[in-house]
């Protein structure tokens, strides 16, 4: 049974009819002993489906550890949003609720390129010279 | 969570991770998450509830140091 019903699909695809760059949704699951992979991976690809420029693509965590390992994937279920390269946004744990509204904006975000921040932020950032690692904890609502 | 996703866009050096607490425990207990949304840069700064960019960036100018 879908996740999304037809109301939800039918305005995600309006959302997402002005995203004109490939974006790929990149799951990792495993079958077993994850409470939300299987949710996750479905919402991923019923989400990838609602528009011609999203894809897909399913990992094992165990099996495909070294692509796990290449993208700093460290548990699931996980997805990483990459578009013309990857920007190192990764989501861990089913983004529902107010969550499913990020990941909509999140694909937006990574079609474009373009972080839209103000002038001054973009500034502030440009002057980093070592990694920087956010974590945003959240629950579903 | 935007905001932070958007910092990553802008910088190849920023990586942004949305996690979801109910279903990580180890890791809501590990950095004290008691609400949501707790920020965690770095291991180092916390920030609780959502914050505006101009905040951010207040804390963002300790790690510019």
């Amino acid at each position: 049974m879908a996740l999304l019903n037809e109301k939800i699909r039918k305005e995600i695809s309006s959302v997402l009819a002005d995203v004109t760059n490939p974006v790929t949704l990149k799951v990792f699951t495993q079958p077993f002993e994850c409470q939300y992979c299987k949710e996750t991976r479905e919402l991923a690809e019923e989400v990838a489906a609602l528009s011609d420029k999203l894809s897909f693509e399913a990992y094992d965590f165990v099996e495909d550890k070294a692509v796990a390992d290449s993208l700093g994937i460290d548990k699931i279920p996980a997805i990483a949003i990459v578009g013309a390269k990857d920007y190192g946004i990764r989501l861990y744990g089913i983004p529902s609720g107010y969550e499913f509204g990020s990941f909509i904006e999140d694909i937006k975000l990574v079609a474009t390129g373009d972080s839209g921040l103000a002038p001054a932020t973009r500034q502030a950032v440009a002057k980093l010279k070592d990694p920087v690692h956010i974590q945003v904890f959240v629950t579903p609502t | 969570m935007l905001l932070a996703h958007q910092l990553a866009v802008e910088s190849d050096l920023i990586t942004a991770d949305m996690v979801e607490v109910i279903e990580f425990p180890h890791l809501a207990t590990k950095y004290e998450v008691m609400g949501v949304p707790r920020t965690v840069i770095n291991e180092t700064i916390h920030i609780e509830g959502a914050v505006p960019e101009q905040m951010l960036m207040k804390e963002f100018a300790r790690l510019l140091k």
